[in-house]
């Protein structure tokens, strides 16, 4: 469970400094970024996600490694599933 | 090295295990712990054992959140969300983790509101469409999720949201390393240490490992050729007398850590005194409650706590596992009483344990080449007795 998930920063909102819209694969959902406060991701920029968390931000070329190591471990159908499951709560 | 060969870098992995090779002094013997179960289902998964000579073993640590979570935690959660007003919230890895009386999954069968989140804001979520129903999210997980379960109860607090609690496992890697290191038996020279949990702490908290204890620790990625490389710069320092905390996984892992997650962390969280470890035992001050000043969103105060303690079956050698003194197929258990499916012990439960790794991935495999040998001699065996009686109808 303690694998991070890579995503692009597609949107950013006004006035919801916690939140971001990101895309994994193609598939897009809201992540909260109130852990990256000290130093906020712009759109376009790559970050690990976590529990619907950013943890960090990386470089374009690390998350593109990460993907990779998600596939070879045979993680990234769970983390695609993660990914979706995001956002749960919005429609129950 | 199956796995390995699929993997992009062959030459960068080649180069690490030659030089591991080369450093490693055939005359001692190496064990060395990865203290994060992503590492251990990263070296079971890609076979890295396979590379490393004879003399070096890799002791899997305590670092799987599931796997060292005391069963009587999950009956107390699910005590609390008896009340048929409770939504037991939970991350898709516990619903299957098996309580006194049944997983959260099967609790959910005789009709619990139980429901997978995969955000702990998620949960929050859901209690704010819910107004009339109160959420209570199981949290679990080492630095790695604290923060975020942190940030969700101060959003909770700053929205006034009354009808949402916590119940807190969280518990922290360091005074696990202690432990370890504490216990009588330990025979480790060296540590893997966790990649992502250090995305949060950072790599200071490490420090004594190296000074006080004189043992050398590298913070490592998740990738075959991070571990191999941190494998490496452990046998650098070994071959040098030198213990130091270095970081291979500088590309995520800042040296400070995460200031805002650590800050989120301090407001919401203090240490317990003492928490239960499955298969550890109880170890101080190793893991995290509510502060009182979020005593309105404690799930632990809001609801009756019963304290329910199980006592895993004395069979079960998961400490001994986790300290390195036996490996997973050593135990009494493992593969027969205990196996991924039924699960006695902690470190059998989820697929980060040691034992659930090891099980999946090597001795499944020997267990399959076992069956294809069986079936190739019944094979034979058969055409031997078909021709003999072929033989025997022709005279």
């Amino acid at each position: 469970m303690c694998l991070a998930i890579p995503a692009k920063v597609i949107e950013l909102f006004p006035g919801e400094r916690n939140r971001a819209m990101v895309e994994v694969t193609g598939v897009r959902r809201h992540i909260d970024i109130g852990l990256l406060e000290d130093d906020p991701p712009v759109t376009g920029d790559w970050v690990l996600v976590h529990v619907g968390f950013a943890m960090s931000k990386i470089s374009e070329e690390q998350a593109l490694d990460q993907l990779n190591t998600l596939m070879i471990l045979g993680e990234n159908e769970a983390a695609l599933e993660e990914v979706q499951g995001y956002g749960l709560g919005d429609t129950t | 090295m199956k796995f390995v060969d699929e993997f992009r870098d062959a030459a960068v992995i080649t180069k690490a295990r030659d030089e591991i090779r080369r450093l490693a002094d055939p005359g001692r013997q190496y064990r060395f712990m990865e203290v994060c179960g992503g590492h251990t289902h990263a070296i079971y998964r890609f076979g890295l054992k396979d590379l490393l000579p004879p003399n070096i073993e890799l002791v899997h640590g305590p670092g799987c959140p599931v796997c060292v979570l005391p069963m009587g935690r999950i009956d107390d959660g699910l005590s609390m969300a008896r009340d048929p007003n409770v939504i037991f919230c939970a991350f898709g890895d516990m619903m299957r983790v098996p309580g006194a009386h049944g997983s959260p999954l099967e609790h959910k069968a005789r009709g619990m509101d139980v429901r997978i989140v995969y955000s702990p804001s998620d949960a929050l979520n859901l209690a704010r469409k819910n107004p009339d129903r109160h959420v209570m999210f199981f949290a679990i997980g080492f630095e790695t999720t604290a923060p975020s379960t942190a940030l969700v109860l101060m959003r909770a607090k700053a929205l006034g949201i009354q009808n949402f609690s916590v119940f807190s496992n969280h518990v922290t890697i360091i005074p696990a390393i202690r432990a370890i290191l504490d216990s009588p038996d330990m025979r480790i020279d060296a540590f893997i240490g966790p990649g992502h949990v250090s995305t949060v702490i950072g790599c200071r908290p490490y420090e004594w490992i190296a000074s006080n204890e004189g043992r050398p620790i590298v913070v490592t990625g998740f990738e075959p050729a991070d571990i191999l490389q941190s494998i490496v710069m452990l046998l650098h320092q070994i071959r040098g007398r030198e213990a130091k905390v270095e970081n291979q996984y500088t590309r995520v892992v800042p040296w400070e850590g995460n200031h805002a997650a650590l800050k989120a962390m301090a407001e919401v969280f203090e240490l317990r005194p003492y928490f239960e470890w499955r298969g550890m035992g109880f170890i101080s001050q190793s893991a995290l409650r509510i502060r009182d000043s979020y005593a309105q969103w404690d799930a632990e105060r809001r609801f009756q706590t019963p304290g329910v303690r199980v006592t895993d079956p004395k069979a079960a050698q998961c400490g001994e596992v986790l300290k390195g003194v036996l490996r997973p197929a050593q135990c009494k258990l493992f593969g027969k009483e205990c196996t991924p499916e039924m699960p006695v012990g902690a470190l059998m439960v989820s697929s980060e344990g040691s034992c659930a790794a090891y099980y999946n991935y090597e001795h499944r495999k020997h267990s399959v080449l076992t069956t294809i040998g069986a079936a190739a001699r019944a094979a034979t065996n058969r055409a031997a007795t078909d021709r003999a009686a072929t033989v025997r109808e022709r005279a």
